[in-house]
């Protein structure tokens, strides 16, 4: 059995966990400490050999992207944290931020240090106010004991940081419509390249990361890149949450080294609610192709889950069982990509309307068996034409639930509805038929 | 412009304030229509026009944007945003039959305000809480593990006057328009209010602990 490792959480359960002080007694800004008496381009090296990859979906190795910064040209570089987490499934950097906002701090303030950006940005969504409150205070304490500010530590280091609050829209998550939001605009896309660290926020060099990838970085630094290679994979290397969610008797953050399987997680979490078992499940968030008990021993790292079909995104593992209508689920999911579509781009915009037009249909039992089909051709028009990543991940929960539970879609076709009782996948009793019961 | 003279005098500093967070002007344009809303519980004619003088935008930039994202309301608000999570994962853990049966008590629909003011309901996206579904925000503080009856209490307690407590955030639900002020960058003294951590955020460490696993340790 693989061993949790707790880092990033290890201080949740402590009083006042958010505080300064509590966070400075547990070893807190120790690698801040240590960071800016290194050299740039030795922090920069050390984040590189770690192997840590962005743990905000798309895994891309966090050293090399902030290695792809032009040299500096006397003007702005920025970094923005990346904390809209808003894909469904995810919710590891909301209590991450909750409990302990300093960790976020003090990996922006070593980024910062080793990229050169006296300006940095939180990004948070809008919708979890009192995320924001503890964020605030966590900037306002790290400037009173110097942490924030002018010549910080005496080091001729400055630094500020601004916490900004979005205001409700998914696709600010991509970090190019986040760069375009935090400008005062709508959260569209932009085309790349320019990448962001060539051209990013007001056309400057700037880093996106994720706020678990900010966070990993202060152990990294204080505990050092053997210390984190020495979990996880050959290239999936180091710890990260495993948010777990659904029908098991304990969901959570479970923080463990990648390349754990599901099967190890949800026994962790005590296994599936009382006489019933797992059906299918999501490996990443739900824009991440759907799995079944067939891959519950797959690792959890980037290259085993996509040599499976699906990837390994956010971690973010939504766990349904067998009372669990499958085209009830892919519905509410498509109905989502369809209300986050930012309308930019026509196959996403078209798309996802078709898309869950059909779906509601289909689960309404109103629909044929060609309905299946122009699913699945539909997405073919969305997939891989696209502008953004958005557009493709409408299609990953259809495509794979097709392939995986086809029969269920025909079902509701030829039974003319949906086959399963509402009921009976809630977690709390109730009369599942009150609209007949008053009419 | 229709503000009087010193709700004018109080937007105009506070918009300096945060204008004067970013190194470009047009960044504080989110913050600034959350400070609106604090003031008028809804995007109004008036806020747009205020965020477009302040800015040097058109009201038609203005309005392009604010009508982008969810959180600004068009509408006059109801004191209490009350959001039921209808994504997949909590309408299959309950959310669905949750939001039936409170939009039935309450007699609104989605984005749909009582006469009285009080309750805008919502059916929400996914608010990064799934491992306590069915989730519930109330002006945007979380409201965990909810059940009908649960749901329906906190109604009947908005509707008796009583102070909502928010299962992880601040001691009780403050009004929609505080909430949009604090979401403008305006600290209420709050932020040490509550719960650092529910028990499924816990779950992993204590786990570990129970196994006397140390991998901080290692
Ligand atoms: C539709 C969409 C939503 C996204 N949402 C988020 C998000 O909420 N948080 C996040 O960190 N990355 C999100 N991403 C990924 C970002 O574009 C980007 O890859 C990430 O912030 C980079 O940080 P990392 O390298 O540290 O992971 C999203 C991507 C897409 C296409
Ligand atoms: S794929 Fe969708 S979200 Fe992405 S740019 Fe196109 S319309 Fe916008």
């Amino acid at each position: 059995m693989t061993d949790l490792t707790p880092v990033l959480s290890a201080t949740w359960g402590l009083d006042r966990s958010w505080n300064f002080d509590t966070y400075a007694a547990h070893g807190g800004y120790e690698a801040a400490t240590k960071a800016l008496t290194m050299d740039k381009a030795d922090i920069i090296q050390a984040v590189k050999d770690s192997g840590l990859r962005g743990r905000g979906g798309a895994g891309f190795p966090t050293g090399m992207k902030w290695g792809f910064l032009p040299e500096p040209d006397g003007g702005p570089r920025y970094l923005v944290v990346n904390a809209d987490e808003s894909e469904p499934g995810a919710c590891k950097d909301v209590p991450t931020m909750m409990a302990s906002p300093h960790t976020v701090i003090e990996g922006m303030i070593i980024t910062a240090f080793a990229i050169g950006c006296d300006h940095a940005f939180i990004y948070v969504r809008g919708e979890v106010v009192h995320v924001y409150r503890r964020l605030m205070k966590a900037v306002a304490e790290a400037r009173d004991n110097g942490w924030l500010g002018k010549d910080i530590k005496g080091t001729g280091f400055n630094l500020e940081i601004t916490v900004h609050a979005g205001a409700g829209a998914y696709i600010c998550g991509e970090e190019t419509a986040l760069l375009d939001s935090l400008e005062g605009r709508r959260g569209q896309p932009r085309l790349k390249p320019p990448f962001p660290a060539v051209a990013g926020l007001y056309a400057r060099p700037t880093v996106v990361n994720n706020v678990e990838s900010i966070a990993s970085v202060p152990p990294i630094i204080a505990k050092g890149v053997d210390w984190f290679a020495s979990m996880g994979t050959e290239k999936s290397k180091g710890m990260g949450f495993f948010s777990l969610s659904g029908h098991v008797k304990r969901p959570g953050q479970y923080e463990a080294p990648l390349g754990i399987t599901a099967r190890e997680l949800i026994e962790m979490a005590g296994g599936m609610r009382e006489g019933h078992e797992l059906k299918f499940w999501t490996p990443g968030g739900s824009s991440t192709p759907i799995f079944t008990d067939e891959h519950l021993d797959t690792p959890l790292d980037y290259e085993s889950v996509g040599a499976a079909g699906s990837m390994l995104g956010t971690r973010s593992l939504q766990i349904f069982d067998e009372t669990t209508c499958v085209v009830r689920a892919v519905e509410r999911w498509t109905h989502f990509y369809k209300h986050e579509s930012c309308g930019k781009c026509t196959p996403c915009r078209e798309g996802t309307y078709w898309l869950e037009l059909i779906m509601r249909r289909l689960e309404a039992g109103q629909g044929t068996m060609a309905d299946i089909q122009q699913l699945l051709d539909t997405c073919d028009s969305i997939a891989g034409r696209a502008f953004c990543a958005l557009g493709d991940a409408a299609t990953a929960p259809i495509i794979s639930s097709v392939e995986y539970f086809r029969e269920e879609y025909v079902r509701h076709v030829t039974e003319g509805g949906c086959p399963f009782d509402r009921a009976a996948a809630a977690l709390f009793d109730y009369d599942s038929a009150p609209e007949e019961a008053h009419a | 412009m229709t503000y009087d003279e010193s709700t004018a005098k109080q937007l105009s500093k506070d918009a300096a304030e945060i204008i004067g967070r970013y190194p470009v002007r047009r960044s504080a344009l989110l913050p600034l229509l959350h400070l609106v809303q604090s003031v008028d519980g809804y995007v109004s004619p008036d806020g747009v026009q205020f965020c477009a003088d302040q800015l040097e935008l058109s009201s038609a930039e203005v309005s392009a944007v604010a009508t982008f994202y969810t959180q600004y309301k068009r509408r006059p608000n109801g004191e209490y945003q009350v959001g039921v999570c209808t994504n997949t994962l909590c309408a299959v853990m309950g959310g669905d039959e949750i939001w039936r049966q409170l939009s039935e008590r309450v007699g609104a629909g989605h984005d749909e305000t009582t006469p009285d003011g009080k309750i805008s309901l919502e059916r929400i996206e996914c608010n990064a809480a799934c491992d306590y579904a069915p989730v519930m925000m109330i002006n945007w503080e979380f409201f965990d593990n909810m059940t009908p009856e649960t749901a329906l209490q906190l109604v009947d307690d908005i509707l008796a006057g009583k102070d909502l407590v928010p299962t992880r955030g601040a001691d009780r639900v403050v009004s929609f328009k505080e909430t949009s002020r604090v979401l403008a960058g305006f600290e209420d003294g709050r932020a040490d209010e509550g719960v650092s951590a529910g028990a499924p955020s816990l779950a992993g460490i204590e786990t570990a602990k129970q196994q006397g696993w140390k991998g901080q340790d290692k």
